[in-house]
């Protein structure tokens, strides 16, 4: 057989390709109106703005990224979200809905704040496309405002502006709906009359997170999908959109290579997107003058937060962990500046039941991946990977059975968590109960935080006191390693009060 | 030289094989240390328990003769094997989904286990029979298939970072006995029996039913995985080409057991039961009722039974049952479990509603019998999989597909070793000795790789052993997967052109 040369062009279309022509042909652009207030960004923007609203306009859209970010990395809920970005919004990027002018989309005002969404949008896309890291925390985050604006929008508005993204999404007739009716009430939580929806059939893999979560009924690859739940299939297909033209302009960015007007203003951008996660720095949970040594960790493990202090009790239970365990805790007591020599001498303590042969052929090689020791080029150069924080640790994928990696407080079920901290010597029933309520309201932070706090109450009564610790050094702990090392120093000056005197 | 096979040290062979892994392909966050490992098979082959397949208990005769299965099988047996026995030509029609090669098999990544343990990845082949000869030639004791590479795995280094992408892998899932050892009662670890095997019976018919009605693939292969588990490979285009967030999403909804060893209940589902769920449920009673309350006798325990009223919701109710089990410990699970709805009925706790005690029973029947998935396995484009038909080094045992419309009838402890195979041949070639029956001397090229011509065709190797339905069986399923596989081709060339039809901006 021979194979067809996949570049071959299609007889139809030959005609209409003729290179000569399009190459001197002038541009046509496609001038933007703005009918809507939101925008899927699919049309790059083509008019001329100033150097200055160049830069400007980017700063003022990175702002509120730079937020979201935070916002989530701190595991704030919705509620809290919106109080915070709603004032940054309205100063930096104002988005008003069509009816809060007279004039409708024709309004001059209007047109300027779409613009400058749009262009702001697109100016930021070069700056974060160049690493993958950079796209990834970029789509996400602007997948964010895009659900944050999404939800705020008129409810009118946002069906015309559905109705203009012709997306591929088949009504559920009559006769079928009644004839599965039992099956769309189960599958769809919160619904109380079927009739009352309007169903959608749409491919699965459109709604994803629907289908992960078990909330739409799945029959022969399509789900069935009510009217509202347009929000999940919309952002599926922003995410995707972004992501795909993400990969492109990152193709696409070599081109400003020459260029000394806008390159140095991207990257001045992309730096200052810093993130939680990267501004985490090796020194930061090092603590000077602590002797961090394979036999100590057992008594160092009272400082150690719950997730870790879990692993630990585990880790001496069992002599053994399993795989992602080993490594949120071997990550973990890197922080704390346990050394290489020292870490394997206490994994090969730990694992008691397992011969030499055995531990340096299946867990010796993880723990020196892991240092950076070995390993490509990429991981030896960042000396492995950073500890993990908080937010990785919450977000990461639950432990399945006998794991015991992860966060106590969100992957316990309440009983044992609460278990767990008497048997690390919580039992003060105001803290148990405060704790009880933030885990039922999934802020699995302040609950450790509020841990942090009663077990070191006396000695932060003191700093605060003395005015030794300011405010910011006791900031909200979103990191295991800097749980460890604010409550190894406050114990420590609690021993030694005079140190100051 | 093609290979660089690294002296068998065994902390020293990783380093040297791996080193350049996450150069290759990191930028891109290709492979991570997390997905270079199985999740946690660091109990796959526990050195001294190769041999301890647990009998004990079993009804059914054990396989013929005093157990012929060597701990760890033989290099000799294992290259044997390779050139008599195993499938190669229908394993590449597989990957292949044609007979022409293309590059659905010539970038497909093997990893191969060489008989000194180092691990080679990235290898590819661009046909079955250099495929076969390399395997001939390095003896591997078992290899495991990897995804579909943008290029050729083994030109990984000649690229620049982050330019070889996985494009496609068949959907996996993987359901092994130890995720179970909390609720059996008859074995540990990598043992199996009849009686927990039934386990992995219940976890294909659920998993298999909703890959098929749920989500509507049609091409589902079920593998042994040897010792005490079973994989499976959903072959469907659509579903080979999943990125890793759908393949995500597909665990997700199939998992209902979630939470780890401190979890406490891990069962939680919201009322009303999704399809899905109550589908399954449905499936399941039988089995909770016959493996859980009879063979497994699970709750017999003390300390069992003390975690099935952790499950339960009533404190009152608990109390009497705790009284009326301490006063007859050895009551079967059976009728601890009727004793529930009987207490329950004597109206021995004014607050408990009947609803709330049927649901928190269909959540204890779930976690009691629901499939137990290694979910990391299915989400990963990336992660490798053993392949159908290697020997399980531990047990000899064949890698035979699981016929899923079957699946109660088979029998991991009957399913044929090497030796035993091998054995077969020579006793059928001695009872048909050459000449009255055609058949073919051991020679290489012959036995996987000869043309199917019909009435003078020479008996294959494979079909004097009872490795043949197996053999057959995968055959239909490679036939049915590449009728299919015709069609979408043919579909692709109709409406391609329409699409690109669409005229240009300028």
């Amino acid at each position: 057989m021979i194979r067809q040369d996949a570049h071959r062009i299609d007889p139809k279309r030959r005609a209409t390709i003729d290179h000569k022509k399009r190459q001197f042909a002038v541009p046509i652009y496609k001038q933007q109106d703005y009918p809507h207030r939101l925008n899927l960004y699919d049309t790059p923007p083509t008019a001329e703005i100033t150097l200055e609203q160049f830069e400007q306009w980017a700063i003022d859209r990175l702002r509120i990224l730079a937020e979201i970010e935070a916002c989530s990395y701190r595991n704030k809920s919705p509620g809290e979200t919106d109080t915070q970005i709603t004032p940054l919004l309205q100063k930096y990027l104002p988005l008003s809905s069509n009816t809060s002018s007279s004039n409708g989309a024709a309004d001059l005002r209007l047109r300027n704040e779409r613009q400058k969404d749009h262009y702001s949008h697109f100016i930021l896309r070069l700056a974060f496309s160049a690493t993958e890291d950079l796209r990834r925390r970029f789509a996400r985050a602007e997948t964010m405002l895009f659900r944050f604006r999404f939800q705020k929008d008129d409810s009118r508005e946002r069906r015309a502006f559905i109705d203009s993204l012709n997306l591929d999404w088949e009504p559920v007739g009559e006769e079928e709906r009644n004839e599965i009716a039992e099956h769309l009430a189960n599958s769809t939580p919160g619904l109380h009359r079927v009739n009352d929806e309007t169903w959608y059939k749409v491919d699965w893999e459109k709604v994803p997170e629907l289908v992960e979560r078990r909330s739409a009924y799945m029959r022969r690859g399509k789900a069935y999908v009510p009217g509202r739940e347009q929000l999940s299939m919309i952002m599926a297909e922003f995410t995707a959109r972004l992501e795909r033209s993400l990969e492109l302009t990152s193709r696409a960015l070599p081109r400003l290579d020459e260029d000394d007007r806008l390159t140095p203003i991207l990257n001045h951008l992309s730096k200052n997107f810093g993130s939680a996660e990267s501004v985490y720095t090796e020194s930061e949970g090092h603590v000077d003058g602590a002797e961090i040594r394979a036999s100590s960790i057992d008594s160092l493990s009272q400082h150690f937060p719950l997730c870790m202090r879990s692993l630990h009790m585990n880790l001496r239970k069992n002599h053994h962990l399993k795989h992602f365990g080993r490594l949120q805790y071997t990550l973990f007591l890197k922080g704390i500046g346990l050394s290489l020599e020292e870490c394997i001498l206490f994994w090969r303590q730990s694992f008691k039941g397992k011969t030499d042969d055995e531990f340096n052929s299946q867990y010796k090689y993880n723990i020196r991946h892991a240092y950076g020791d070995v390993g490509g080029d990429v991981n030896r150069r960042g000396r492995g990977y950073p500890p993990y924080s908080c937010q990785k640790i919450l977000g990461d994928s639950n432990p399945g059975i006998g794991q015991t990696h992860g966060c106590p407080y969100r992957h316990y079920s309440v009983d044992n968590l609460v278990g767990l901290l008497q048997a690390t010597g919580v039992s003060d029933k105001e803290v148990l109960r405060g704790v009880r309520e933030d885990v039922g309201k999934q802020r699995y932070h302040i609950a450790c935080n509020r841990v942090f706090e009663s077990t070191h109450k006396n000695e932060i009564k003191k700093v605060k006191e003395d005015g030794t610790w300011s405010q910011a050094d006791l900031d909200t702990i979103v990191h295991p390693n800097t749980y460890f090392k604010r409550s190894y120093l406050l114990k420590q000056l609690a021993k030694a009060p005079s140190r100051d005197a | 030289m093609p290979h660089s096979v690294s002296p068998a040290g065994s902390s020293e062979r990783k380093d040297e094989e791996m080193a350049d892994v996450p150069a290759a392909s990191a930028p891109e966050g290709g492979v991570k240390l997390e997905d270079m490992f199985d999740g946690d098979d660091d109990e796959e082959f526990p050195a001294s328990s190769a041999q301890d397949v647990k009998m004990e208990s079993s009804p059914v005769p054990a396989p013929a003769g005093p157990a012929p299965v060597p701990s760890g099988v033989d290099t000799d047996v294992m290259l044997m094997f390779y050139q008599r026995l195993f499938p190669f030509r229908y394993l590449f029609q597989w990957l292949n989904h044609g007979i022409v090669p293309t590059r659905d098999f010539g970038n497909r990544e093997f990893a191969l286990t060489l008989q000194n343990d180092a691990y080679l990845r990235y290898q590819s082949y661009p046909t079955a029979d250099l495929f076969r000869k390399d395997i001939l030639k390095m003896n591997p004791s078992r290899f495991e298939i990897g995804p579909v590479y943008s290029t050729n795995p083994r030109d990984r280094k000649t690229l620049r970072g982050g330019q070889m992408k996985p494009v496609s892998k068949e959907l996996v899932f993987d359901i092994d006995m130890t995720d179970y050892d909390d609720i059996r009662t008859c074995c540990q670890k990598a043992n199996i029996c009849h009686k927990c095997w039934a386990f992995v019976t219940m976890a294909i018919k659920v998993i298999d039913t909703s890959l098929r009605e749920d989500f509507g693939f049609d091409h589902i292969l079920w593998v042994y995985s040897g010792r005490r588990g079973a994989h499976a490979w959903v072959c469907d285009p659509s579903a080979r080409s999943l990125p890793d967030d759908r393949r995500r999403a597909i665990a997700g909804y199939l998992e209902i057991l979630r939470g780890g060893s401190s979890s406490g209940k891990k069962v939680n589902l919201k009322r009303p039961l999704h399809p899905h769920v109550t589908r399954s449920l449905e499936q399941l009673k039988n089995h909770f009722a016959q493996t859980t309350l009879v063979d497994q006798d699970t709750f017999a325990s003390t300390e069992q039974a003390e975690k099935l009223l952790s499950l339960l919701p009533d404190k009152s109710l608990n109390e009497a049952l705790r009284r009326k089990w301490d006063s007859s410990p050895d009551r079967p699970s059976t009728s601890k479990w009727a004793d529930i709805d009987a207490l329950a009925k004597t109206g021995k706790s004014s607050t408990l509603k009947p609803a709330t005690l049927r649901d928190a029973k269909q959540d204890i029947v779930l976690e009691y019998t629901y499939p137990r998935l290694d979910a990391e396995v299915s989400k990963k484009m990336i992660h490798l999989l053993k392949s159908p038909f290697v020997i399980h080094p531990g047990t000899g045992r064949v890698c035979v597909p699981i016929d899923p419309k079957k699946a109660d009838e088979f029998d991991p402890l009957s399913v044929p070793t090497v030796m035993e195979l091998l054995a077969e041949i020579d006793a059928y070639d001695a009872k048909y000795p050459a000449g009255t029956q055609e058949v073919e001397m051991p020679d290489m090229e012959g036995s996987a790789m000869n043309s199917d011509a019909k009435s003078t065709r020479k008996l294959q190797d494979y079909e004097k052993t009872r490795l043949k339905p197996y053999i057959d069986h995968f055959r239909s399923f490679i036939a049915g997967l590449l009728k299919e596989e015709r069609v979408a081709k043919r579909e692709r060339d109709d409406t391609a052109p329409a699409v690109k039809a669409d005229p240009m901006e300028f």
